[in-house]
């Protein structure tokens, strides 16, 4: 490991990061417009052209409202929550392949900050720790709300990552590898894994929305029943990065999906165009910002089309739908890929 | 006993396999508000554009002052008993000789309130002044940050004394609206036993 390839790998470490932070403060401001634009309204228009600046007022605002640390709560527990949940949310982005490799002056510089070969599993370990933040949040402030949001949080979440994780098995199966890398490189043209798995990518798409607790999922903060959730009691920025965290989890999720099965950064048919490999991998980032925003587009139109379903029903849906689900979309995916071993049984 | 013809019997009937799938249903929820994206919006964006008022709304009072100048209110309270938000309130006094081009008639209102947190700009006040003193006009009511700027006095309701700066009611007291509130008391009184006697038939 050469110092080159520390420089280039901690430049590309807070490219990410930052892209990542700007994507998750614009979706804020992305989430209000679609909101006003579906319900027939502007949405905010005052900051700057278009209320272009709107976020930056929001941010502000956050920072200087007061920072209230209730009495009774556990206080290093409560300054914990909303950090755990931020930093869960930040570390996913390091094996979402941003795009091919760069070459410069004869050296390949890969688009994507760890290639590891779990890569898939990382993502997993990584997405349930961020419940720990809600739960740590919710627990610590000892308020009932708070505790109710933080249990509904965690339950939604064991529930939906054993269909999610299924589902992923499925797709495991069919591409062979856990590396989020290679799953990409592997769709490129039209294999794309929504149309080898459209049933496994159903099911991973709404398991998604119930991990990043949006709407028809959001159930741990829902305002009707349970004041704030699990940020009842939080104030100030303590709130805004619980608030932040969800929007950066909606676009990792975004990027995973796209990832995972439409084809991460590649685009049908571009190749007969572009031979420039350099150009082709830019134009590969750009494809798959263009798929995370559609995405993200898709989450605040279900957010904003759906009603919340019942905790009842989120159980229901989790446990005996999603995960029988996964299951057949597991065993056809087996029965698809043994189908010669199969048949020669049968035939003979 | 049946009201109206718009009661529905409830039916909890099992939803069918498609119902249950949830999908086709989620699928023309968003197709729904995907064609609102396109819509125009609706929004009136207030200080820049404002909205058409109708010819009689109903905004902050004025109080009238007569051809000659003199305040047109006596005093008589019926403004205030009439209000269902009891938002008025005044204390009369005597005029003084030498006053007239002051003060319409002998007594007159010294201070004249009305809390324009209260007020729920129903006009019942404008409909119970026997002196066409009070009206409700199109101006907005301003907003505040004390409770106490919303109480407003006469220096607020009375209108000037320049005719710049008198404010036109002729919409509201037309005519028919002048002829109206003569007779109203009257006309008010034979629906009222009208419907008292279609009442009394009904048992
Ligand atoms: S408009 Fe109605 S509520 Fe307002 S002061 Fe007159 S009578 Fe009272
Ligand atoms: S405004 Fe009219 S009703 Fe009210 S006190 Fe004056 S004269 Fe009487």
């Amino acid at each position: 490991m050469t110092l080159d390839f520390l420089i280039y790998k901690i430049i590309l470490v807070l490219i990410v990061f930052s892209i990542t932070l700007l994507v998750a403060t614009y979706s804020t401001y992305a989430e209000r417009k679609i909101a006003a634009f579906l319900q027939d309204r502007i949405g905010p228009d005052r900051a700057g052209p278009f209320g272009i600046l709107q976020p930056l007022a929001d941010a502000v605002k956050m920072f200087m409202k007061e920072e209230i640390i209730p009495n009774v709560s556990n206080k290093a527990l409560f300054v914990l929550g909303p950090g755990i949940c931020m930093l869960t949310a930040c570390m996913t982005g390091v094996i979402i392949p941003w795009g091919k490799s760069i070459n410069i002056g004869g050296t390949d510089y890969p688009l994507q900050i760890a290639d590891v070969n779990i890569g898939i599993l990382y993502l997993f370990g990584v997405l349930s720790l961020g419940v720990y933040g809600i739960m740590i949040g919710g627990w610590a402030s000892n308020n009932k709300y708070s505790l109710l949001g933080a249990i509904r949080a965690s339950s939604q979440m064991i529930s939906y990552e054993v269909a999610m994780g299924i589902s992923i098995i499925a797709l495991v199966m069919t591409t062979g590898t856990l590396s989020t890398g290679e799953i990409a490189a592997q769709q490129h043209g039209w294999h794309w894994n929504v149309l080898i798995q459209p049933l496994g990518c159903l099911i991973f798409i709404i398991c998604a929305f119930a991990e990043t607790n949006r709407a028809p999922f959001d159930l741990p903060e829902c305002e009707t029943e349970l004041v704030g959730g699990y940020h009842t009691e939080y104030s100030s920025m303590k709130l805004g990065l619980f608030l932040f965290a969800e929007y950066i989890n909606m676009f990792i999720s975004s990027a995973v999906i796209a990832t995972f099965y439409f084809g991460g950064y590649n685009m049908p048919l571009i190749g007969r165009w572009v031979h420039d490999p350099n150009v082709l991998a830019i134009l590969g980032f750009v494809f798959l910002f263009m798929k995370i925003v559609g995405f993200i587009f898709f989450f605040m139109w279900v957010r904003w089309t759906l009603p919340r379903f019942r905790y009842d029903q989120l159980m229901n849906l989790g446990w005996k739908i999603l995960i029988p689900l996964s299951i057949l979309n597991l065993v056809l995916t087996g029965a698809w890929m043994m189908r010669h071993e199969i048949i020669n049984y049968f035939v003979k | 006993m049946q009201l109206t013809n718009r009661s529905k019997v409830v039916v909890k009937k099992e939803m069918t396999f498609i119902e249950r799938m949830y999908l086709p249903a989620i699928f023309s929820g968003m197709f729904i508000t995907f064609k609102h994206l396109f819509k125009k919006s609706a929004t009136i964006k207030y200080p820049e554009q404002t909205r058409e008022f109708s010819k009689i709304y109903r905004g902050q009072h004025v109080l009238k002052r007569d051809e000659k100048g003199a305040e047109r209110c006596t005093a008589c309270g019926l403004c205030a008993v009439a209000c269902p938000a009891e938002a008025i309130t005044m204390t009369a006094a005597e005029r003084k000789p030498g006053e007239e081009a002051l003060y319409r008639e002998e007594k007159y209102a010294a201070t004249y309130e009305i809390n324009m947190l209260r007020c729920i700009f129903c006009g019942d006040c404008e409909e119970a002044c026997p002196k066409e003193a009070i009206f409700l006009t199109d101006r907005k009511v301003d907003s505040f940050y004390t409770r106490k700027e919303f109480i407003y006095g006469k220096s607020i309701l009375v209108e000037g004394l320049e005719s710049d700066k008198r404010v036109d009611v002729s919409v509201r007291e037309t005519k028919a609206v002048e002829e109206f509130k003569k007779q109203k008391e009257f006309a008010h009184n034979e629906t009222y036993d009208k419907n008292k006697k279609k009442t009394v038939a009904g048992h």
